[in-house]
């Protein structure tokens, strides 16, 4: 049996996605990325010089990463500040980033990705990904490739692509699973594998080739919003 | 009367524009720019087996063999015998550390001062908050020395500072000065401008000098415009 999506769209279908540079004027680069109502806005500063001493590095500059969601962007009311979810996505989306930068040119040096979700609707940390992606690269700063990211459900036995709100939610069947998984955009390697939920291992290969092909969409659409940068 | 700065040259990828130059197109990380083994990988672009691959996000440009990627947006990376404007940020025994909105601060040594400075009297010379066009004398691990030894550099009295992208500085200095000259001639103001980003304006009048910002402003914005110089001139006749 196929399930329908509350949204009508299907399985393999993304929501409407909308991607934009140079949206901070005060960051050295930013973006704007939105998967349908999910929507994160990245703005990187720097190469800088870090403080506190003792974190630099000497060998090579290092990522930061802040994600946040605004306390507007959900339902109820999301406490203002960092809280143990926002710590940990933080820290994630650092490393999905972390192989295509190469900052070896700028020992001591750190270079600051801040990511705000104004808007929620699940797979919010894709999107922020994909944001801090385009934004990192807006900066000018040495990378091998862009990475992309996209989130893959399961509605009972049915695996679907970007996972809206109700999706995540979904209750019937085997519970609700959310699997977002980030890639580096002109290869098959991935650079952040979660899983929220159960997922037989038969069909964890079908997610990746589910996943990959929808990464490739995004990617095709980080592209173009850089190239119509001016 | 110090003389305005000349020495804040075009970037030379703009100097060199030959016949075999190819049309300009904006490349994204991981994007191939060309393939085959007779292209040289240049800044911003490495070599993957056959194909010459960008390794930053900015204008891939082939020039002859060599395949280069021009930065179009980012923070300034310093680079020796740049001429940079900086802020004093302190005073040391010895010298002055500058702010050069870069990574790490810039060091301007008593003894790079043009004329001798009582150590016990550095700030009659250069303030805290002061601001001066200096050169990038070299860069080592940790820290940029400067310079103040040559033409036009030296402390900037009177009007004012604005930042612009360190990206579109080649661009509001045009070749060899040309665009430069053609605000400076237009608005009776000196304008100094660094590579870092940072416009220092000063003239006769307010008016003329908000002009001058104006025309440095529409430039910034107006980088992709072929034929920018021309377009200038049309563009003082109305504002």
């Amino acid at each position: 049996m196929v399930l329908k999506r509350v949204s009508g769209r299907k399985a393999t279908e993304m929501r409407p996605m909308i991607a934009k540079v140079g949206v901070v004027p005060n960051a050295d680069g930013s973006a704007i990325f939105a998967f349908g109502n999910s929507i994160a806005i990245a703005a990187v500063y720097g190469p800088r010089q870090l403080h506190p001493q003792h974190m630099q590095d000497p060998s090579t500059g290092i990522l930061r990463v802040t994600y946040d969601l605004l306390s507007f962007s959900v339902s109820d009311r999301k406490k203002p500040g960092p809280s143990r979810r926002s710590q940990e996505i933080s820290k994630v989306i650092e490393w999905s980033l972390l192989p295509v930068l190469d900052l070896k040119e700028f020992p001591n040096t750190v270079v600051d990705v801040q990511v705000y979700i104004p808007q929620a609707d699940a797979s919010t940390r894709v999107a922020a990904i994909n944001a801090a992606s385009m934004a990192l690269a807006h900066a000018g700063l040495p990378m091998k490739d862009l990475v992309t990211a996209v989130s893959v459900g399961k509605l009972d036995k049915d695996l679907v692509v970007d996972v809206d709100k109700d999706e995540e939610d979904f209750e019937g069947g085997e519970g609700p699973t959310d699997f977002p998984m980030a890639k580096i955009a002109q290869s098959e390697a991935f650079t952040l594998l979660q899983l929220d939920g159960k997922i037989p291992p038969e069909s964890v290969k079908k997610a990746l080739a589910m996943g990959s092909d929808a990464c490739n969409e995004v990617y095709e659409v980080q592209k173009k919003a850089l190239k119509e940068f001016v | 009367m110090r003389t305005p700065i000349n020495e804040a040259r075009e970037a030379p990828e703009e100097e060199m524009i030959s016949a075999e130059v190819s049309k300009r197109t904006i490349v994204v990380p991981g994007e191939i720019i060309v393939e085959g083994d007779d292209y040289l990988p240049g800044e911003g672009a490495r070599r993957e087996g056959e194909k010459v691959v960008a390794s930053r996000f900015g204008l891939g440009e082939i020039a002859g063999r060599v395949v280069k990627v021009i930065p179009m947006s980012g923070a300034y990376v310093p680079r020796r015998n740049n001429v940079v404007l900086g802020r004093v940020t302190d005073i040391t025994f010895n010298g002055w550390l500058l702010d050069l909105d870069c990574p790490g601060s810039g060091f301007l040594p008593i003894a790079e001062s043009p004329r001798f400075i009582n150590q016990h009297e550095m700030d009659q010379f250069l303030a805290i908050g002061d601001i001066a066009a200096v050169k990038i004398w070299s860069i080592k691990g940790r820290g940029i020395d400067l310079t103040l030894k040559g033409k036009g550099l030296g402390k900037l009295e009177g009007g004012f500072i604005f930042r612009i992208n360190a990206s579109r500085v080649p661009r509001i200095i045009g070749r060899e000065g040309s665009m430069i000259n053609l605000i400076k001639d237009n608005t009776h103001c000196q304008i100094t401008v660094g590579q870092n980003g940072w416009v220092w304006i000063s003239g006769e009048s307010t008016k003329d000098e908000l002009r001058a910002r104006k025309a440095v402003e529409y430039i910034a914005n107006n980088v992709q415009i072929t034929g920018l110089t021309d377009h200038m001139e049309e563009w003082f006749t109305k504002n």
